[in-house]
Order: C-alpha cells, then sequence, then structure tokens
C-alpha cells in the first residue's frame, strides 16, 4: 500500500470527528437539541461531494484539451464517489429533518436542489453509459460534465438563497450560520469533519481509479 | 514566509479556542442523563470500531489494488 500522509491524516480527522463531535460540548438549542452534532456528519458529506465533483470536472476538462483515456477514467471515479457522498448526504438530511422539521421531506428549497443535482449528475453516468465506443463516450461525457457542474452551485448555494429555506442560512445569509455553531463547533466542523471526509473520498476514488487503470491497462498503453 | 503562516494558523486556532469560553447557555434539555450515566460512551465506542473496522477494510483493498499494479508492471 502506498502510505501517504494525507491518508494517515484522513484515519486521524475522521476519528477525531467521532470522538468530538459525540462527546465534546454543543451548544444547547430548542428543536435541535442534541442532533445538533449531525452538523459533524451530514454536512461534511455536501463540502466532499462539492469537492469531488469539482475534481471531476477538472478531469473533464483535461480531457477535452488532451484526449487520454486517463483523465476520462479520473473524472468518472470522481463523479462516481461524489454521488455516493451525495446520496448518503439526503437521506442523513431526511433522517435528520424527520425528528426536527417533522417530515423526512418537506420540499424544501435545498432538499429540491440537492436531489435536482443528484440527478443531474445521474444523468451523466446514464449518459455514458448508454454509449460504446469509449472515445466518444469520454468525450460527450466530459463535456455533459462541465454542464452537470455549472448546474451544482447554483442549486445548492445560489438557489435556496433566493427563497425560503428550513435549511440555516436561507434569505440571503451564509450557510454556516455563525448563531447555530459557536466556535468549539466550528473548530471540529472545518478542521476535522470537512477535510476529513473530503480526504475519505479522495482516498476511494483513487483507489477507483488505480482499479480502473489495470483493468483498461490495454486500451491506455494502446 | 511559511512560518509566519504558520504563526497566524495559530494565533487564529488559539483565539477560536478561547472564544468558546465566552458563550453563554441558556437552560435546553440535552442528553446529559445520556452522559452522566455513561452510556454514549458504549455509542461511541460503536461507532469507532465501525470507523476502524472500515478503514481497515479501505486499506485492505487498497493494498490488494497496489499489488495488482505491482504484478501488472512485471507483465
Amino acid at each position: 500500500m502506498k502510505i501517504s500522509w494525507w491518508k494517515i491524516l484522513c484515519v486521524i480527522l475522521v476519528l477525531y470527528t467521532l470522538i468530538g463531535g459525540l462527546l465534546f460540548d454543543v451548544p444547547h438549542k430548542k428543536i435541535l437539541n442534541e442532533s445538533i452534532r449531525n452538523i459533524y456528519f451530514h454536512v461534511p458529506m455536501w463540502f466532499g461531494m462539492m469537492v469531488l465533483f469539482s475534481i471531476s470536472v477538472v478531469y473533464s476538462i483535461k480531457y477535452l484539451r488532451n484526449p487520454s483515456l486517463l483523465y476520462d477514467i479520473q473524472a468518472s471515479a470522481y463523479a462516481r464517489t461524489g454521488i455516493v457522498f451525495g446520496i448518503l448526504g439526503l437521506i442523513t438530511g431526511a433522517l435528520w429533518a424527520n425528528y426536527t422539521w417533522g417530515k423526512a421531506w418537506s420540499n424544501d428549497i435545498k432538499q429540491l436542489g440537492a436531489a435536482m443535482a443528484l440527478l443531474v449528475y445521474a444523468a451523466y453516468f446514464v449518459l455514458r453509459n448508454s454509449m460504446i465506443d469509449i472515445d466518444k463516450r469520454a468525450r460527450v461525457g466530459a463535456v455533459y460534465n462541465i454542464f452537470a457542474f455549472a448546474m451544482l452551485f447554483p442549486a445548492l448555494w445560489i438557489v435556496p438563497r433566493l427563497v425560503e429555506s428550513l435549511h440555516p442560512g436561507g434569505a440571503g445569509n451564509p450557510g454556516a450560520d455563525p448563531r447555530d455553531m459557536d466556535a468549539r463547533m466550528r473548530f471540529i466542523f472545518w478542521l476535522g469533519a470537512v477535510p476529513g471526509f473530503i480526504l475519505l473520498g479522495i482516498w476511494i476514488s483513487t483507489i477507483i481509479v488505480r482499479f480502473r487503470k489495470i483493468e483498461d491497462k490495454n486500451l491506455l498503453h494502446a | 514566509m511559511l512560518n509566519s503562516n504558520l504563526k497566524k494558523l495559530l494565533f487564529t486556532l488559539i483565539l477560536s479556542a478561547a472564544v468558546q469560553f465566552t458563550y453563554a447557555q441558556e437552560k435546553v434539555e440535552m442528553a446529559d442523563g445520556l452522559r452522566s450515566s455513561g452510556k454514549i460512551y458504549v455509542v461511541v465506542g460503536v461507532l469507532l470500531i465501525l470507523f476502524i473496522g472500515l478503514f481497515l477494510f479501505l486499506i485492505s483493498i487498497d493494498r490488494k489494488v497496489s499489488r495488482l499494479e505491482k504484478e501488472n508492471r512485471k507483465d
């Protein structure tokens, strides 16, 4: 195994988040109560997804500039892990919402935006798998990925600001509302949870890439 | 250059740690009972076992791929 410093860092950060996130003191809030700790686990899924999709689109652009199958493998691997993170974010969000907002799905604009973004990325794989020709699949996939990425941030960040939302930070406020997280929470969140889960996503993606490289070695060295 | 950045980062960390004590707390029911009876540690233990297990699994997959890579380089 390639023991890289960031893999060790990933394990340390995630385990730190688990211990700190469950045991350290949090602000006492009505309705939320202890479920405020979900911020450490639910929200990093979305940050992880956004980072993974960003890496994916970079490889797609690289592919269009220099059509090498390796870039296509990388772009699709990061998008795949990103979708997994997004689905986990959606499910955990629904569970959390069930006990705080009263319903698992209340058609909240951010829930809808996230679901929409995931469907757009699901279509990326539907589109890819509908083509047998690998070069065509890679090229069309790369172009579509750029359009999907252009949709991602408006759906998650811009549209939810424009209308009423149950999520904190709606109606023009920053997403990470300082009233919801105090300094202690932000410490674990920004230094433990977010980087930890992002690194985990990257780790899984690199394994998919390495596996695909072996699988497609005849194509890659052709 | 790096040193001054590091100092800035450390300073920020210390400050943000200090700020935490200035936040006042209102009375809202929390799982203090769960904590005092010690059961929360059971949950933490379960999650630690789960995640350590998942990490070991991930590392073993990583190793297997590394071995495959090595074998492929030989061919």
